[in-house]
């Protein structure tokens, strides 16, 4: 029942706020639809923690330590986000940089994209989970170009061609799962539930399942964003309106890596063998080095954060491919926290791009002149990101970083260049803009700040302490990702 | 209809997937690419119905009339009418080195045929033959979107690219279940509509539909 409101909370509300459209309270609807399918997930959460993984719609959906935490995730960044883009949106609104059917389009496809994105996350069939996946690219396809200026037409065109070539590919291997699953299961839906699947994971063919995983790794890497499948991020990123760069690069990377994780399960059930593991490392390391490298370049202060993503989520694709508990519970635990710590430094760079009426760098300076909280957001937000403790990224870049040490040695020196540079260029760049003098373009502006606060908190807190629960469920996915 | 025979109609079939898929990788026109286009969905769909019948296999009927309203009545219609709308009817698209283009495509239904062979040896069905074909598909979709520069061009060598995948499951598995071929045809449709109003978002800000305009977004040293 906590499944069924938390997935269709948001698609009734997209439907709704597709009818309400410009009216002045479609922010408040937007916001209580969110808080509904966060509270709904926290009560689907309570019931995996006490009843344990469950099963339900006909096999259809499957609930386990995996993905709970990261529903209940998606559900209250997204409610935080719709909190900040009301006022956020409506300063666009009033500048004219958004017209009646923008917000109406906004609105509805800001649910929609959420519902996307947890039915992947809740579906217990492999196909279904593409299936979203492509929904979640192409509700968010037209928010990219919301401004309809020509770069961001040309950065939607771009996310819209390499995502959906990015995850036919992925459906090709999909479509080889299935081939393998068939040879056991037989004709039917059984041959792609996830958990059917990782029952016979060893009885699979061992050639088809690695061919897949290249198929997969390829599909639903471009959507995590890892180099060289990277291209469409930082333009989908800067160019769309900025509560939208928080929740793609909050969730949607998530949900991918996700994707991309339950695929690498099976195929090490089948292959017995590292392999697609090391494929992941690779790609990962090589993620955080050319991110690290190109952070130094970067004029854009969105662009910037966008190429940090791609950093972090370059962290949590290694640290899953070299395997082992402690490697994997960090990446758990650094997918939750680089989400939370993202998605509020984005809430606080928009609010700073709109009191400049700019995204370049340069141009955005004395931010603790001008609003104190959003400068100092911004500020513990980069020493959060950067791996500073007593932040949540510190905790698990470290459990990463000594699981590296004992497992893959010969890697960890690229791994830590590529988070020393990462952590120069951020500093070197956002230090200039946080303090110095307020230049006398800059406007005063209602800022949204419980947001952005509520994701320190609990950033905090998850730096110096992990909460029984959450460990626990970490530890049950460890096992589970085994 | 013996399976012999059936297989072999199949493979025909799929020969003519594949010349389909040569034949919009270097057609110029966009109404020939549209015709060229429809006409590989044809193909697709009466061999989808084929190995229904061969198999004994009704919801692979059902993907077949799927496959024919979507693929050979809605999208080149609505790919006509967008085309129709935006005047764009008698644009001819200068390529060049269109011997080079096939060149590449003939060495990747190669490369197909090699990636292919350790699933051809496990496959039972009678379609297995055509499972390098279906991946080739793909890949000649995947170069049609490479080299091309124009905005309908690339959306059809995009869809082109989504055949290739609808006949990897009917080659390898003999279709997948029927929630995911409706979920997969539900987002093409989705799909449509938003390259649709892309066209005249493009159309707007960049007065041409030429993606040669599109080079902003780069970056900078």
């Amino acid at each position: 029942m906590a499944l069924l409101t938390v997935l269709g909370v948001s698609l009734i509300a997209a439907l709704i706020l597709a009818f309400v459209g410009d009216r002045r309270y479609a922010p408040e609807i937007n916001i209580f639809g969110s808080a509904a399918t966060f509270a709904a997930s926290i009560f689907l959460a309570l019931q995996v923690y006490y009843n344990g993984p469950m099963l339900a719609g006909h096999d259809f959906f499957f609930v386990d330590a995996f993905n709970v935490y990261l529903s209940v995730l998606t559900a209250f960044v997204s409610m935080t986000t719709a909190l900040f883009s009301r006022r956020y949106m409506r300063h666009e609104r009033e500048h004219g940089k958004v017209g009646r059917s923008g917000m109406r389009f906004y609105h509805a496809m800001f649910q929609l994209f959420i519902f996307a994105m947890l039915l992947a996350l809740l579906t217990n069939n492999v196909g279904v989970l593409w299936i979203s996946m492509e929904l979640a690219t192409l509700s968010t396809v037209l928010l990219v170009s919301l401004y309809r200026t020509p770069s961001a037409v040309e950065a939607a065109w771009k996310y819209f061609i390499l995502c959906g070539v990015g995850i036919a590919q992925a459906l090709f291997g999909t479509v080889l799962l299935y081939f393998a699953a068939e040879r056991v299961f037989g004709e039917g839906s059984a041959g792609l539930l996830w958990t059917n699947l990782s029952q016979v994971s060893d009885k699979l063919e061992p050639t088809v399942l690695s061919l897949a995983f290249v198929f997969f790794m390829v599909g639903y890497g471009t959507k995590v964003g890892l180099v060289p499948l990277h291209n469409w991020l930082p333009d989908a990123h800067s160019e769309g309106p900025t509560p939208i760069s928080a929740v793609l690069s909050g969730l949607l990377l998530n949900v991918a890596l996700y994707a991309l994780v339950r695929c690498k399960v099976l195929v090490d059930g089948a292959t017995h063998s590292h392999k697609a593991g090391y494929i992941m490392m690779v790609f990962g390391l090589v993620s955080i080095m050319v991110a690290a490298f190109s952070l130094l370049r970067q004029k854009d202060i969105k662009r910037m954060f966008a190429y940090s993503s791609i950093e972090h989520m370059g962290i949590a694709t290694f640290a899953f491919g070299l395997g082992g508990p402690i490697a994997t519970f960090g990446a758990l635990l650094h997918m939750l926290v680089h989400s939370l710590t993202k998605s509020s430094i984005f809430f606080t760079v928009g609010h700073a791009s709109q009191m400049h009426s700019t995204q370049e760098m340069s141009k955005i300076q004395g931010l603790i002149r001008g609003n104190p909280l959003v400068g100092w957001g911004l500020m513990l937000g980069v020493i959060a990101i950067v791996g500073m403790p007593p932040f949540g990224v510190f905790t698990s870049e470290f459990l990463i970083l000594t699981a590296a040490m004992k497992d893959a040695p010969y890697f960890t020196p690229f791994f830590l260049l590529g988070l020393a540079i990462a952590f120069a260029a951020l500093f070197r760049k956002v230090m200039p803009m946080v303090f110095g003098k307020a230049p006398d373009y800059q406007r005063r502006l209602k800022a949204a700040h419980i947001p952005v606060f509520v994701h320190m908190a609990v950033m905090l807190i998850l730096g110096l302490y992990l909460p029984s629960f959450l460990s626990e469920w970490f530890h049950t996915a460890v096992r589970l990702l085994k | 209809m013996n399976v012999n025979i059936a297989a072999q109609i199949n493979s025909v079939l799929a020969a003519l997937i594949l010349l389909t898929a040569f034949g919009l990788l270097v057609q110029r026109r966009i109404y020939g690419l549209l015709h060229i286009f429809a006409w590989q969905g044809l193909f697709l769909s009466i061999s989808t119905a084929i190995v229904g019948y061969t198999a004994g296999l009704h919801h692979l009927y059902i993907s077949a009339i799927l496959t024919l309203t979507l693929k050979v009545f809605a999208l080149p219609y609505i790919l006509y009418v967008l085309i129709h709308r935006l005047k764009i009817h008698k644009e001819v698209e200068d390529m060049v080195n269109i011997p080079t283009t096939m060149l590449i495509g003939i060495a990747l239904v190669i490369f197909s045929y090699h990636l292919t062979a350790p699933i051809r040896e496990l496959s039972t069905l009678v379609t297995r033959s055509t499972l390098a074909v279906a991946l080739a598909t793909v890949m000649l979709g995947l170069l049609m979107m490479i080299t091309r520069k124009k905005a309908v061009t690339q959306i059809i060598g995009f869809l082109a690219l989504e055949n290739g995948l609808f006949f990897a499951a009917t080659s390898a598995t003999y279709g997948m279940p029927l929630v995911v071929e409706l979920g997969v045809a539900l987002d093409i449709l989705i799909a449509a509509f938003i390259f649709g109003i892309f066209f005249f978002q493009i159309r707007t800000t960049f007065d041409s539909l030429d993606l040669k305009e599109m080079e902003k977004l780069k970056e900078e040293d």
